[in-house]
């Protein structure tokens, strides 16, 4: 036996893995639990993401993995590299061009299209777990949307640092149902979660569930009247690139306090740079 | 025992399997699209159609309920031989298919419960006629409107008022697929 099925997984467990998308996309924001299988990589690398990806792909798609916004990561770099042995799939570090995109903690700055799917890897897919540990009362205040206490710890932020401290994982309602994890992106991202022409799927391995949000989604990040969410980023253009609406990352270069901005998006900002744009730090 | 109970498999289950996923995802992920599927030859009376998601999605751990003439000796055996689903009554099946008359009342099948919506029954439901013309459907996974050709539109107004509990449909014709989640909301399409 030199050959792995198709896309690693046996087709049964492919089979649980689709059920459980589709109940996903029907109720979306509400965890399905599924049968999650060790993977050839450690739990926190990925291995649910990686499970939806596997049951999702098919010969004809081009691959594209992020993580934090690079291709070039060893995360990103051996995922890809897993699906290209397993799958033979093309790949792709162009996000236009992907029709299956696996992300770490980032969405793509560029908007994604109706023929794409984006598949999120998922650490803790309880947005009440640091607030209740039990899983018979998180699933109890799902079941009857019992979701005060999510605001009582946003107020309590506001009461500590006088602003909504979160600010990554930040806790969406959707479809007015649902309150939902959006796993750790920076809530810089969270907008975008909303009215997606593309398919998001979310997979956690170690936890075991799968969820979902269908294109054109009501997605609404929790906040208060007048305490408005704020999606807010460093307050600097890329050095790189010089974009002034992409999140950024802090590179610190050298052991005197320098320091410089650039785009998380690797892809965004290379086609930018392409395209002729320069920013104060571009050699 | 009978060829065509041998036949119509998937002769490539990984790819053509993971073909018919993407079809019927892409219909539940937006209601009132139409995909093609293909793959399947399941004896009568089940479209290719229903024949694929039946095999893309069955295995011994999924009851099926083969509803009115589908509940024949011809579809029980090439169900049990390529998936080896156990055949049940509508009580306790996770897949139904049959026409949209046989398969009533939908009170009969599982809604999933409170703490987990996602225990429910997906009915795969042949229709004489699968066409983007018809009831106007909203919600997740339409961007303003959509229109589809829906079996009964106040059995499926009823179903939207249980959610998140409530079943998911597959609608199937020939070689073709739609669904309508249970977070969609179906109403008929006002003449103006």
């Amino acid at each position: 036996m030199t050959e792995y099925n198709f896309a690693y997984l046996d087709e049964q467990t492919k089979r649980m893995i689709r059920r459980a998308i589709l109940k996903g996309l029907a109720i979306p924001g509400y965890q399905v639990p599924f049968a999650s299988r060790e993977m050839p990589m450690p739990y926190g690398w990925g291995t649910g993401g990686v499970q939806v990806s596997a049951a999702v792909l098919t010969p004809e798609d081009r691959f594209k993995v992020i993580d934090q916004g690079a291709d070039d990561t060893t995360n990103a770099v051996s995922i890809r590299a897993f699906f290209e042995r397993t799958a033979g799939v093309a790949t792709t570090t162009t996000t236009s061009e992907a029709t299956v995109i696996q992300t770490r903690h980032r969405i793509p700055e560029a908007a994604l299209t109706e023929g794409q799917i984006l598949v999120y890897q998922v650490p803790i897919p309880e947005p009440l777990r640091f607030l209740e540990p039990r899983e018979s009362e998180t699933r109890k205040m799902h079941e009857l949307e019992e979701y005060g206490l999510m605001h009582v710890k946003l107020y309590e932020d506001i009461s500590r640092h006088g602003h909504i401290a979160t600010s990554y994982a930040y806790p969406v309602r959707v479809e007015g149902r649902y309150v939902m994890d959006p796993s750790p992106i920076p809530k810089f991202d969270n907008p975008k979660l909303g009215g997606m022409a593309a398919i998001q799927l979310f997979g956690a391995g170690r936890e075991q569930r799968i969820y979902a949000l269908p294109p054109y989604c009501d997605v609404v990040s929790l906040d208060f009247e007048d305490h408005p969410f704020d999606p807010s980023k460093a307050d600097h253009p890329c050095g790189l690139c010089g974009a002034q609406d992409s999140y950024l990352d802090e590179v610190i270069v050298d052991d005197a306090g320098g320091r410089m901005f650039v785009c998380s998006d690797t892809d965004y900002c290379e086609a930018r740079q392409m395209a002729g744009h320069r920013g104060k730090d571009a050699a | 025992m009978q060829a065509d109970t041998l036949s119509g498999g998937f002769g490539d289950p990984a790819i053509q399997s993971a073909h018919a996923f993407r079809s019927v995802m892409e219909a539940m992920a937006r209601p009132g699209t139409i995909h093609d599927i293909a793959g399947a030859v399941p004896p009568g009376p089940l479209s290719p159609a229903a024949g694929a998601v039946l095999l893309t999605l069955c295995d011994t751990e999924t009851p099926v309920h083969l509803a009115g003439a589908a509940h024949c000796e011809a579809v029980r055996r090439w169900l049990a031989f390529h998936t080896g689903a156990p055949i049940t009554g509508p009580a306790h099946c996770m897949f139904a298919v049959g026409t949209w008359a046989d398969l009533m009342p939908l009170s009969n099948y599982p809604v999933g419960t409170s703490d987990y919506p996602d225990r429910s029954a997906t009915l795969i439901v042949e229709c004489p006629v699968l066409a983007t013309t018809g009831a106007t459907l909203t919600g997740p996974g339409i961007k303003d409107h959509a229109t589809l050709s829906v079996p009964d539109i106040a059995a499926l107004q009823s179903n939207r008022a249980l959610f998140p509990l409530g079943l998911d449909f597959v609608l199937t014709h020939g070689d073709r697929v739609a669904a309508l989640p249970r977070s969609t909301t179906v109403r008929a399409t006002e003449v103006s």
